[in-house]
């Protein structure tokens, strides 16, 4: 086997090659398609049902499909699906209990997940896994639907040669280039008709498929372009965050009059939580048939901005908006910190352009930060 | 819990409405053997002649009260019911006949009736609950067949049902739809709107048009000022927020904040 990690290049031929060779190793293929007019993660077996010549114009509550002026594959940003769909599903069942007379018998609910390969990870989303690993299967207390998913995914990278009108990445210090947790990376490089990817392996199994894919090596002037892609996407960044120290920030300004003016817009709807890719929270529901004889327990995503999720006895603890906006945001940006030693913030943008009615995680901050370093000066 | 041998008595009763939430039931086709298994239907005048005789473990009332006599036989069916559930947007808001609490009923009738003498009628369709006191409302116009049967399966077992007030976007993202609102531009009223149909229109790419009432804590003004972005005129959005369930507090009052 040659050195493949100085990297290669591949055509479209080549990527499909790539899918061809996952699929074959029992890989199920999910990546980007275009449906019902955004770029969604489906599973697919073909380079031609990727996003070729489109991509998204994207801004605070809202999402719209554009045509490129060329074909490129990977040209969007991420859309209103994460990997956590598929990593950390919407809804698994748990356990079911039958009744026979007297006798009361608890089976564990069968979960055997497919084998996924991913296709285009970016640089933020890859940042979002690893913190859901942190936070599902990071200590003894794992989350066994997530592990079994988790361990045998294999990801195929995507440096990003496009940022959306809401990503912040590069604030985040989580993107736009892909630095490490991948088996493949890919580049698309562009230059006229010359369509071809850079890739490179970041693991073994990475490395051993390469190794059957037709390719040629990389040049210094493929590596050249490459770098360029990434640092066009980083001055394109539609929103950034603010530079400061964020935990002491809002944890310092609790009862700031910048909450109630949020919670006049927010609609308390759920929709950041749902798309977040780092967000994890779930609960549980129990359900039994009519004869009484079968019961399910099953478990599915939850927000902090529903009213039963901070349910306890003799009511819910946050009713406001307001206090489930802060909640949300003081989470994600400081109390993640305490508990998992990151930001709970990866900068992907999705919270911004699938909310509604648009709110901006980082202009909220910015709000708060610019009237507090106001009233220090004077 | 073993279940008593005595199987408990079930009793459908009819208000101002349309049919549809009882049909549901009948709907349940597969499951129907065994809602008949496991309760006794005792008054049930769309499936059965039943009669109006002694009382009931469970009651599921469908429709409003929009005449006297109503407003008289829900005390009724109050009287002989241990547990009663509303069924439907007419019962648990006044339904689309709530309409006229917004107008002069005379109006209507003069409209609508050759011989408006002969109608006797109030001038409001409410909710049975501004009436009698109710043990759980399932809301839906109308009601989702899914949603009756775990009413019903949680009755028999003495438990909570899972009916969640969350909004129908939280239903929509797990389906994970693609937003019509932020992302064709579609007015949707899924954001206040109670969860319950499993996100059904967004499913097929419309706007949700509210049939399961607000959601808990809705934030209406917020979205009129989106809907308004949207291009959504006042008068389209006054229409927007009064069908189904124009009367339940959170749509009746945007919609009034709408009036001319
Ligand atoms: S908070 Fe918003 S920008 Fe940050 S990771 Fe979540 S969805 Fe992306
Ligand atoms: S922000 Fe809310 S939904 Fe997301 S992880 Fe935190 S508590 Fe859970
Ligand atoms: S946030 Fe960064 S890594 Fe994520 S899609 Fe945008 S540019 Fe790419
Ligand atoms: S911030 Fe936006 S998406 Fe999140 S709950 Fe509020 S309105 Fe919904
Ligand atoms: S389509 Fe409607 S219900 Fe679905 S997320 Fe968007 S606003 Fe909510």
């Amino acid at each position: 086997m040659d050195n493949v990690d100085d990297g290669s290049v591949i055509t479209r031929q080549g990527l499909q090659c790539l899918l061809d060779a996952l699929a074959q190793r029992g890989y199920t293929v999910v990546g980007p398609t275009v449906r019902d007019q955004a770029i969604v993660y489906e599973e697919l077996a073909r380079t031609d049902e990727l996003p070729a010549g489109w991509t998204d114009e994207q801004d605070g509550g809202h999402y719209r499909l554009k045509r490129r002026s060329d074909e490129a594959l990977f040209g969007y940003a991420v859309g209103p699906h994460s990997w956590k769909r598929f990593l950390h599903p919407p809804k698994v069942s748990l356990w079911q209990a039958t009744r026979n007379g007297d006798e009361l018998r608890f089976v564990p609910a069968r979960d055997e997940p497919p084998r996924y390969a991913f296709i285009g990870v970016r640089a933020c989303e890859l940042a979002a896994i690893s913190i859901q690993d942190r936070v599902l299967m990071g200590d003894e207390y794992a989350d066994p639907h997530y592990r079994s998913r988790r361990e045998q995914a294999f990801l195929v990278a995507l440096n990003c040669s496009e940022a959306g009108g809401t990503c912040f990445c590069d604030s985040m210090n989580t993107g736009p280039d892909v630095k490490e947790g991948y088996d493949l990376v890919l580049t698309e490089l562009l230059d006229g008709d010359n369509h071809l990817f850079l890739i490179r392996s970041g693991s073994e199994e990475g490395a051993e498929i390469l190794a059957e894919l037709p390719r040629e090596p990389a040049t210094e002037a493929h590596q050249a372009a490459a770098t360029a892609v990434v640092e066009k996407t980083r001055s394109q960044m539609g929103r950034s965050m603010p530079q400061t120290a964020i935990p002491a920030l809002l944890m310092d300004n609790l009862e700031h009059p910048r909450w109630d003016e949020v919670a006049d817009r927010c609609l308390s709807c759920s929709n950041c939580t749902m798309v977040c890719p780092t967000c994890f929270c779930t609960t549980v529901e129990d359900t039994s048939d009519l004869e009484g004889v079968t019961a399910e327990r099953s478990r599915r995503w939850d927000s902090c901005f529903t009213s039963d999720f901070s349910y306890i006895h003799g009511g819910s603890v946050r009713s406001s908006t307001r206090s489930r906006y802060r909640q949300w945001m003081t989470h994600k940006l400081a109390t993640w910190v305490d508990q998992f030693g990151t930001s709970g913030c990866v900068g992907c943008g999705r919270c911004i352009t699938w909310c509604p009615v648009g709110i901006d995680i980082t202009e909220e901050v910015r709000a708060i930060h610019d009237d507090v370093s106001s009233r220090d000066k004077e | 819990m073993a279940r008593s041998d005595q199987k408990p008595r079930l009793g459908v009763w009819k208000f101002a409405s349309c049919d549809g939430c009882q049909l549901t039931l009948l709907d349940c086709e597969d499951e129907l053997l065994q809602v008949a298994g496991a309760v006794d239907i005792a008054y049930f005048p769309e499936a059965t002649r039943g009669s109006v005789r002694g009382t009931y473990d469970l009651s599921l009332v469908e429709g409003s009260i929009t005449t006297l006599h109503d407003a008289e036989r829900i005390q009724d069916v109050r009287r002989r019911s241990r547990t009663l559930v509303t069924i439907g947007a007419c019962a648990t808001a006044g339904g689309i006949q709530a309409l006229r609490n917004f107008a002069d009923i005379d109006d209507f009738m003069a409209a609508v009736y050759a011989h408006p003498e002969y109608i006797e009628t109030l001038s409001t369709s409410t909710p049975i609950a501004d009436h009698v006191p109710v043990d759980f409302e399932l809301r839906g116009c109308p009601i989702s067949k899914q949603q009756l049967l775990e009413v019903l399966s949680a009755y028999l077992c003495g438990r909570r049902p899972v009916t969640p007030a969350h909004s129908v976007c939280l239903d929509c993202k797990l389906r994970g739809n693609v937003c019509v609102m932020v992302a064709h531009g579609t007015p949707c009223l899924g954001p206040m709107t109670h969860s319950g149909c499993n996100a059904l229109c967004p499913s097929y790419n419309r706007g949700c048009y509210g049939c399961y009432g607000p959601k808990e804590n809705p934030n209406a003004p917020a979205l009129s000022e989106r809907l308004d972005q949207l291009g959504m005129g006042r008068a389209e959005r006054l229409r927007f927020y009064r069908t189904f369930n124009a009367w339940a507090g959170p749509f009746r009052e945007e919609s009034e904040r709408h009036e001319p």
